[in-house]
């Protein structure tokens, strides 16, 4: 990282390429593609939220006029066990029977079958035509009850891996994990104060507005095309191609523009069964699926429960912890129990601590990642102590936190050691902050906390293209969630030293650009960023060959500046300088075309910390919460588009506050969720929101050129625990599980 | 979506004469206005098929008119025409408030208080304060008018008193006095675009001294159907409206609530809202009376 930080492009905050498109309706979204001979699939799903499936009659609804394909589990090869890497990760299996149950149905809205059909209408004809005889089982549905010893069995397949003795038993405990560090026992001896709570978060959904859809089409050769909206269509294709066992040259994947995904849409669910459609129907299936469809049968984030113990000395020091973390994972392993028993302590330095983590099954939908997964549960539960600690020791709990605070050289809680990381800054910046400052408003009450993200690196690819008249064309494969395209182009602009203006960028499909991971943990600015400087880099390099030809000097002797190539100094003085048009203008003659590219897998990414704070009033006759200021402040390492950053930052804020005080997943006695829609499955409504006050604070990232580090995920781990100590602050009793919907708040303050 | 047929009669005659014709065919016709509830269920709740009868082209049930002692509001008029009328919102606020919290800004450009009411849900806005306010229903059928006050029209959850051959023509409110007031408050856990979880609205007259004459309480969202609380009412007439007698009412609306636990809010949370709704709107409603004078 050079120490000059005079940035000309970076730092700026132009208006995102693909703004206009998006805010005219241009924009083509997942459901807008429509082909010619069109046929809608639509997917039967389980009315049980745990059953055998006795007998499957598909005949009826084959036979029905306008019906071109019908397929249930049996239609699809069974997948190899293997692990998907990234944010949407778990075994290729499980998700293979995510998308189509085989034998059983494991949650209410588990995909059993699937038809297209010339028309919706006649789709939906037929799913009802499509006889099933269920042998209905006892459904497993808290955490309580499927870590029961005698519990009934979600998958009788399932071994607890991690043991320090195999498993001679099935278990709904999928996994477990255990990290620690010094002494517990001794280290809670040395505490002046102890503090202990148990919390519990149900599982709550992305909240993205667009629903998964996708349109496949399969030529008589086999060669597949799916448009789709995800955060990744190469781990998509390669999803797709594991479960339908087919090779990836065989499947092209377009990215469509996105609204919204979270974490949400790292994984498949419509697209295999659409390509196994269209392979039946041969002809284009599209499948869209509804709000209802979302809510019950994708991916919502872990329900949790979180058991925290602090010691402390007098002065604030914490001597040690411990934390029992258990994450439902629903119908299939793969909840965060991971990542949030490594965030859990992360960001603090401590001397003994032990975490356990359990992976449980449930019979509820297959949890996906949501920002940041697996670490709001756990810090809920670890902030919210803190606040307690801060209670009982009389400190400032900006104090506390930064008494115990990780810095450069800290070892991890989760293994490594810190390289420069922006906590401290952060807790400063909280404590001298003017909002910090101002009293708390009478009937409110102020909650502080901080958040942590590990952040990703991962694979990126990139090719820079030079037009013939100098302008420049990017070619990544990294979708454009959270305004990407605009930060490629202004790093690009910042290294070719070209204004934004003449930059695009193409999220190319899967056959038009080189390979990138998911747009997921907050990879994308950071890792597909790197290739995209790297290919700039390669861009110069050999930009000042063409000007070493065309002036008939050594290359070594043209040096790269304001994006034109000048003679360095000492070399002949009379040489004008070349714009990058002007080299384009003579390339035939100097060599063609110029490419440049990069493909990496990125290292590095570089901490992410956050400390927030907010003022929020709780109506103790009603228990209605209402935030009246909220300030974010994080680490970005280096904020390419500050908007963007910003931006980020606030809608963390606002879906972390959400899941607080309204969201959750309601569940009746048989598993069936009640609340499948944004009626009951309550969001916040802009008017529910003050305006989010951000500051970025900019620790550079000493593994990125300009410093970047992922802001993605980072915001939305605070905002829960800032909610949760700032009621505790406002009512004067800890309301511990959430929601802080009104019914709990105003229970919690009628039990006071 | 579910199958319909749609017409869009000219005349009362005709509307009546329709319905009591497809009753007659053993099908199925659905009075339609804005359209903002009946689109919903035909595309997500109940499919079954039906004619639509749009109601909205009638001269009846699109005439607003404040008259000497009474106002008359057509059942089609959207909730917007009736907030954006400034002497409607200056005799009615807490009326034409429900109105206003009635869906989204766009929606409330369809939407009407009469299809609100026809809609018969246990928690629709307007439903407490036209209780409140005292409304009467003017009911049209093949044989003939008929009125019926609000608090009789809705029978059940989604159920109401019009016979096959009737529809709702419009609602007739008594005018306020010169000391009376009204107030409509409802609670949901947001700030706006939710469904009551309580609703209470408040008409009451006071005399010159301050003291109340006469009140009607409605409740919503905390029984089968909206209630009127004569209790409630009691407990505000001959007093001052003070802390003590609105804490009495709001203990009346809580006796008088029935409410059933669910996503949306617990037994014992909303027999407790109804309360604070009851003491809230009360106090609005008194200060809206006293400073009319």
């Amino acid at each position: 990282m050079a120490e000059a930080t005079e940035f000309k492009a970076i730092g700026t905050r132009p208006v995102r390429p693909d703004g206009v498109d998006k805010v005219t309706g241009r924009a083509q979204f997942g459901a807008d593609l429509n082909l010619p001979n069109m046929l809608y699939g639509k997917v039967l799903r389980s009315p049980h939220a745990h059953a055998r499936i006795r007998r499957i009659d598909l005949d009826a609804a084959r036979a029905m006029p306008g019906v071109h394909a019908v397929v249930s589990g049996a239609d699809f090869p069974g997948a190899q066990h293997g692990e998907i890497g990234g944010e949407g990760g778990g075994d290729v299996a499980d998700v293979a029977k995510n998308v189509m149950a085989r034998d059983k149905v494991l949650y209410h809205g588990h995909p059993l079958a699937a038809v297209a059909a010339t028309s919706q209408a006649i789709a939906e004809a037929a799913l009802a035509a499509i006889e099933v005889e269920y042998e209905v089982l006892t459904p497993v549905l808290d955490l309580e009850a499927a870590m029961a010893p005698d519990a009934v069995l979600v998958n009788e397949n399932c071994f607890t891996k991690n043991l320090p003795e195999p498993a001679e038993k099935p278990s709904n405990i999928a996994s477990v994990m255990t990290l620690a560090r010094g002494n517990v026992d001794e280290g809670f001896e040395l505490a002046d104060v102890i503090v202990e709570g148990e919390y519990r978060i149900p599982m709550a959904h992305q909240g993205y507005i667009e629903p998964h859809a996708c349109t496949a089409t399969v030529n008589e050769s086999g060669q597949a095309t799916v448009w789709t909206c995800t955060q990744g269509h190469f781990a998509l294709r390669t999803q797709t191609a594991n479960i339908l066992d087919m090779s990836v040259a065989d499947l092209k994947f377009i990215a469509s523009e996105i609204g919204g995904g979270f974490g949400g849409k790292t994984v498949v669910y419509l697209e295999p069964v659409a390509v196994m459609l269209s392979t039946q129907a041969r002809r284009p299936v599209k499948m869209v699926m509804s709000r209802e469809e979302v809510f019950r049968a994708s991916g919502p984030a872990a329900g949790s429960c979180a058991k925290i113990r602090v010691g402390a000395k007098k002065d604030g020091t914490i001597t040690a912890a411990t934390a029992w973390l258990a994450y439902e994972a629903g119908a299939f392993e793969g909840a965060p129990m991971g990542p949030g028993a490594m965030c859990v302590f992360a960001p603090y330095d401590l001397e003994n601590f032990r975490v356990e983590g359990f992976d449980v099954l449930v019979n509820k939908p297959k949890v996906a990642a949501y920002r940041a997964p697996g670490a709001p549960q756990s810090m809920h539960a670890m902030e919210s102590a803190l606040d307690d600690l801060a209670r009982e020791l009389n400190m400032d709990p900006i104090d506390l936190r930064l008494k115990n605070a990780v810095a450069e050289g800290s070892q991890a809680a989760y293994g490594p050691k810190f390289p420069a990381i922006g906590f401290r800054e952060c807790l400063e910046a909280a404590k001298a902050h003017p909002n910090y400052q101002k009293p708390v408003p009478e009937g409110a009450g102020r909650g502080v906390a901080a958040g942590f993200w590990f952040n990703a690196g991962m694979e990126s690819s990139a090719e820079v293209h030079i037009n013939e008249d100098g302008t420049v064309q990017i070619i990544e494969g990294s979708p454009d969630i959270g305004g990407s395209r605009a930060s490629m182009a202004l790093m690009a602009a910042e290294t070719l030293g070209v204004p934004y203006e003449k930059i695009r960028v193409l999220v190319g499909d899967t056959e038009a650009s080189g390979f990138n991971n998911v747009t997921g943990g907050s990879r994308t600015t950071f890792a597909t960023g790197m290739a995209v400087i790297q290919a700039c880099e390669d861009i110069i390099a050999q930009c000042k060959d063409r000007a070493a030809k065309t002036w008939g000097v050594d290359a070594d002797q043209v040096e790269w500046e304001d994006g034109q190539a000048i003679p360095a100094p000492g070399v002949n003085a009379e040489l004008k300088p070349l714009t990058l048009a002007e080299i384009m203008k003579t390339a035939a003659r100097t060599g063609g075309p110029i490419l440049g590219r990069a493909a990496l897998n990125a290292r590095g990414p570089g901490a992410g910390f956050s400390v927030n704070f907010g003022d929020l009033k709780v109506d103790r006759e009603t228990g209605k919460v209402d935030v009246l200021s909220f300030t974010a402040i994080q680490d970005a390492g280096k904020a390419i588009h500050p908007a963007y950053v910003e931006g980020q930052m606030q809608g963390g804020a606002v879906q972390g506050l959400g899941w607080a005080l309204n969201e959750e997943y309601i569940f009746d006695g048989n598993g069936v969720l009640e609340n499948p829609g944004f009626l009951d499955y309550r969001i916040p409504v802009a008017s529910d929101m003050p305006m989010i006050d951000t500051q970025i604070i900019e620790v550079p990232n000493p593994s990125h050129p300009f410093g970047v580090r992922g802001v993605g995920e980072t915001p939305i781990v605070a905002p829960l625990a800032v909610a949760a100590n700032a009621v505790r602050d406002a009512i004067g009793r800890r309301v511990h599980d959430l929601p802080l919907s009104p019914p709990n708040v105003l229970a919690a303050i009628e039990e006071g | 979506m579910g199958s319909f047929a749609y017409v869009a009669p000219k005349s009362v005659a005709e509307v009546t004469g329709l319905l009591s014709e497809i009753a007659g065919s053993g099908s199925r016709a659905q009075i339609m206005a804005g359209g903002t509830d009946v689109l919903v269920q035909l595309k997500t709740v109940d499919r079954s098929a039906r004619t639509l009868v749009d109601i909205k082209g009638l001269p009846e049930t699109a005439r607003l008119e404040i008259g000497e002692s009474e106002t008359y509001i057509g059942a089609a008029i959207p909730s917007a025409v009736l907030n954006e009328n400034a002497d409607l919102t200056a005799l009615f606020p807490g009326l034409t408030e429900a109105a206003d919290l009635i869906g989204s800004t766009q929606i409330q450009g369809r939407a009407s208080i009469g299809g609100n009411l026809c809609n018969s849900s246990p928690a629709g806005d307007s439903i407490p304060a036209l209780i409140a306010n005292g409304a009467v229903c003017v009911i049209a059928g093949t044989g003939g008018e008929r009125v019926l006050p609000v608090e009789d029209f809705v029978t059940g959850v989604g159920r109401n008193a019009l016979a096959d051959d009737e529809f709702l023509l419009g609602l007739k409110i008594p005018n306020p006095g010169p000391r009376t007031g009204d107030a409509y408050l409802r609670f949901i856990p947001r700030t706006e675009m939710d469904i009551a979880v309580a609703g209470c609205g408040v008409r009451l007259d006071l005399d010159e001294q301050g003291i109340c004459t006469a009140a009607r309480v409605g409740i919503g969202a905390v029984a089968p159907t909206a209630l009127l609380v004569p209790k409630a009412a009691e407990a505000l007439i001959g007093t001052a409206v003070d802390d003590a007698a609105l804490a009495a009412a709001a203990d009346a609306c809580s006796e008088a609530a029935s409410p059933i636990s669910d996503k949306r809010g617990t037994v014992a949370f909303r027999r407790k809202i109804i309360g604070v709704l009851m003491k809230r709107a009360g106090a609005i409603a008194r200060d809206r009376a006293a400073a009319r004078s």
